[in-house]
């Protein structure tokens, strides 16, 4: 299938999804599946660098809290504009503030991907468990940062009023409705885009990356430069998904915003769906996220959170190549009697 | 006498306290066959290393077409037409074999012309190359299911894919057959014969004696001969190297 | 700015003390991370639990927290051993240490964490002993008991470790299987069976590291977390599997950390140990006693 026929399809699916929440019209189901879908996009990034070409990114919080925060610095900025945007600088700014959810999201992808490619230059000429290991201490300075950023609140929080109600042409959307549509739309980008790397050229450097850099880059492969490409895509599809948090939670604190939650779902959804295909990430974050979803309601978030991570070492155990990997072998099976 | 495409003044390695390559010159003239031999160890596949950048050497200098590579990343050197092999095989694999061969093609071959361009063409190069090396029959394989002797064949074959200007072969020999040699000997050959520059580093003597024009001797890092191969064979300095002390 | 001469004495003093304990987080990683070349990033999550065992006997039964990490080691020992067995089987065989090795210790952190969390609620806990209280002075530096206690049994231990590495026959085949793992199998030497015992005894020396956290701080489950960067930096900084270098850099660390914290504020005290791994990956990925 033609890439630009996928992204269309992606994006007909999103509408059938859409059509089909608002006819059920139940507010949780707009709710719970935001959270789904925002884990669809954490998990497609995440598997972009990771899956695709072997590099375990532990910062997913990090990156996520870039534009949450982002967001929460620019609708501050807004919101008191005659204080902030002064001088002609200001004056020309102002008439582009507040800000749209969509802008905001496209705003913390370009700063989250900017970082990952900093981080990115510093770390990835080294091995990649050094890469790994300066994501996760990423997460806790960018927290520390964040804790010590009063304009963003500190560490008491910042909280975020948005409107109840958005007009639309002929109707009045719900602001949940509003953000879960951006949510699904930013997941059929998610998952255009990891399926165009997937049959590309790019998609067959980040493998020779995976397998062997020694070899790509004897086979003309320039493995930096594509490493940098995969930070940045990826980083930014994080910082995207983290964009619109603000507005769905309504308070954000750094606690909450760095959870560990994120890293650990990020990097279980790919591996037990499967890393070598964009079908793996979509098939665990439905999977897992629709599980959390009803085990937080039901039982505690603690106890899901520690299914998350016992089922994680279980399958990266048993099944290295996720939910895809025991399909294909189940086939392979069938077709050999 | 004409420039040489490839002139290496001065190189030396060292890995902590060990030196392993020390004041190495060595010139390859555009078009030549050169055999480089040397017991284990000697530092062959290091002065490979060297020459491609997969290792940066301190001091000394390495020119290819009268470029200096000191300090270029090995994907710019494979750019500018230097292939090779690598001693223990490293295929991708998580690749078919075919996919092995298109890397190259996309990220080196492409690179100089646009002329190949569609999938249909592309696919019909690798699987053109397979036959060149007899794997035709598993382009759709992945590399785990391919015999040892095999995959030194999907090495020669990446190596060539990238269209080199002058191909290093890192011991694309060891463990194969009588016959497999032959057919390995004339594929060079025939490479060479279409204007490609071969080094061939092999522990094989009777394949060196057939396919070079000229050998250098590499001994403890250090070259010891270089010349006419009938000439360095018979080499005290050599024999000795060989013989042992 | 005029740094009074006593606050800035007692910075490193206290820094030198924080640095002693960090050595002791640091060595097990030396060991793990450094010669085994296994990315245990679920260490801290060991120590972790260390400091709950130590607290849930203290608590009970009022035993000295160090003596009871002591009587642990054991137990953490075979843990490690256990560990290493599955490590072995799943991922080092089968050559995919690299993606789903990391995986599974941090999933391994993750549980340690949220199983402990399960159990005892996020409030901090503590232990008590003779010598947390008070605080020896020697003219105007300040020696808190808690800080000193941990450092000195803590550089003992690390003492204790590079003689076991140095002098026993095991110790040197860990060295030598940092080294090359192909000569050590002419050697008839198995390498598997040495580096079970090495990660075993790289976990055992979270417990001892477990009581030194709690002894000088409460402690609740997610506070692991700090330490990775902190012991990952000091152990790359010090030379990856180097002991002595290790015990450098964590005092090295130490310092620093305390001077951020006695002239910036302790909240920014987590980012010094981030600054540090970056610096030293970017410069010098060799550490300060590499070659």
């Amino acid at each position: 299938m033609r890439p630009w026929k996928f992204s269309l399809l992606m994006v007909a699916a999103g509408a059938g999804v859409f059509a089909l929440a608002l006819a059920i019209r139940s507010d949780y189901l707009f709710f719970a599946g935001y959270v789904v879908l925002q884990f669809i996009v954490l998990a497609t990034a995440w598997n972009i660098l990771g899956g695709y070409c072997g590099y375990v990114n532990f910062g997913t919080a990090a990156f996520f809290a870039i534009g949450t925060y982002t967001t929460v610095a620019l609708h501050k900025i807004g919101a008191n504009s005659g204080r902030y945007l002064s001088g002609t600088l200001g004056e020309l700014l102002q008439p582009l503030f507040p800000l749209s959810v969509p802008a905001l999201v496209i705003l913390s992808g370009a700063v989250a991907g900017v970082i990952g490619l900093g981080m990115g230059y510093l770390t990835l000429r080294l091995r990649g468990v050094f890469f790994a290991i300066a994501t996760l201490a990423m997460a806790v300075v960018l927290q520390t940062l964040v804790i010590n950023w009063e304009f963003v609140g500190g560490s008491r929080g910042a909280y975020i009023i948005r409107e109840e109600s958005l007009p639309m042409v002929g109707f009045k959307l719900g602001y949940v409705q509003y953000l879960f549509a951006i949510m699904l739309l930013l997941a059929a980008v998610a998952l255009s885009v990891a399926r165009l790397i997937e049959r590309s050229r790019l998609g067959y450097g980040f493998a020779t990356i995976r397998d062997d850099e020694m070899a790509a880059e004897a086979a003309g492969v320039p493995t930096l430069r594509l490493k940098l490409i995969a930070t940045a895509i990826s980083g930014a599809l994080m910082g995207m998904a983290g964009a619109p948090y603000p507005y769905y939670i309504g308070y954000v604190e750094p606690a909450g915003t760095f959870g560990l939650q994120y890293a650990v779902n990020s990097i279980a959804m790919p591996m037990i769906g499967g890393t070598t295909s964009w079908a793996g990430p979509l098939i665990g974050a439905i999977l897992l996220g629709s599980m959390q979803q009803i085990a937080t309601v039901t039982i505690s978030s603690a106890v899901n959170l520690l299914l998350v991570g016992v089922l994680l070492v279980v399958f990266v155990v048993i099944a290295p190549n996720g939910i895809m990997g025991l399909i294909f072998d189940w086939q392979h099976a069938r077709r050999k009697p | 006498m004409t420039a040489p495409l490839l002139e290496v003044r001065g190189l030396a390695k060292r890995f902590g306290g060990f030196v392993a390559l020390e004041g190495i010159d060595l010139d390859v003239t555009p078009g030549e066959r050169l055999g480089l031999i040397g017991p284990n160890g000697s530092g062959k596949s290091t002065l490979v290393n060297c020459v491609c950048g997969t290792l940066h050497n301190e001091t000394g200098t390495v020119r290819f077409a009268g470029e200096v590579l000191d300090g270029l990343p090995a994907h710019r050197r494979t750019h500018m037409g230097l292939a090779r092999s690598f001693q223990l095989p490293r295929p991708f694999t998580s690749l078919t074999v075919a996919d092995n061969l298109r890397v190259p093609l996309l990220y080196t071959v492409r690179r100089r012309s646009l002329l190949i361009s569609s999938p249909a063409e592309l696919d019909e190069r690798c699987l053109d190359l397979l036959r060149q090396v007899g794997l035709d029959g598993k382009a759709r394989r992945r590399p785990s299911d391919l015999t040892q002797v095999e995959m030194r064949k999907l090495e020669l074959a990446r190596a060539m894919a990238a269209e080199p200007k002058l191909l290093i072969a890192d011991e694309a020999m060891a463990g194969l057959s009588h016959s497999e040699i032959e057919d390995i000997i004339a594929l060079l050959m025939r490479l060479n014969a279409q204007g490609i520059t071969i080094i061939m580093i092999e522990h094989i003597m009777r394949a060196v004696m057939r396919f070079s024009q000229r050998l250098a001797v590499l001994v403890s890092g250090r070259k010891v001969a270089d010349g006419r191969p009938e000439d360095v064979v018979n080499n005290p300095d050599v024999v000795r190297a060989y013989l042992g002390q | 700015m005029d740094i009074p001469v006593d606050l800035l004495i007692n910075a490193v003093v206290a820094g030198l003390l924080i640095g002693g304990f960090y050595a002791s987080v640091t060595a097990g990683i030396s060991i793990s991370f450094g010669m085994l070349d296994i990315v245990n990033i679920a260490h801290p999550g060991f120590i972790i639990l260390g400091s709950y065992i130590v607290y849930i006997i203290n608590s009970t039964t009022g035993a000295d927290p160090v003596v009871t990490a002591i009587v642990m080691l054991p137990v953490f020992y075979f843990l490690g051993m256990g560990i290493y067995l599955v490590y072995y089987a799943a991922f080092e065989r089968r050559g995919q240490e690299a993606l789903r090795g990391l995986a599974f210790f941090f999933g391994l952190l993750f549980i340690t964490e949220v199983g402990l969390i399960l159990a005892f609620g996020v409030d901090y806990r503590y232990v008590e002993a003779r010598y947390i209280g008070p605080t020896w002075h020697i003219g105007f530096v300040d020696l808190p008991l808690r800080m000193l206690v941990p450092c000195v049994v803590s550089l003992l231990m690390v003492l204790g470790l590079q003689l076991f590495l140095m002098k026993s026959f095991i110790g040197r085949a860990i060295q030598a299987v940092a080294q090359d793992q192909l000569a050590l199998q002419l050697l008839a030497a198995n390498p598997t069976r040495i580096k079970r015992v090495a990660f075993g005894v790289s976990i055992a020396t979270a417990a001892l590291a477990g009581a030194f956290l709690i002894i000088i701080q409460p402690v609740e489950p997610s506070v692991g977390r700090e330490y990775i960067g902190r012991a990952f930096a000091i152990c790359v900084l010090g030379g990856m599997g180097s002991l002595p270098g290790a015990v450098i850099a964590a005092m090295l660390l130490g310092v620093v950390e305390s001077f951020t914290a006695t002239f910036y504020g302790p909240s920014w005290a987590p980012a010094v140990s981030f600054g540090f791994l970056l610096a030293t990956l970017a410069v010098r990925p060799a550490g300060i006693l590499g070659r």
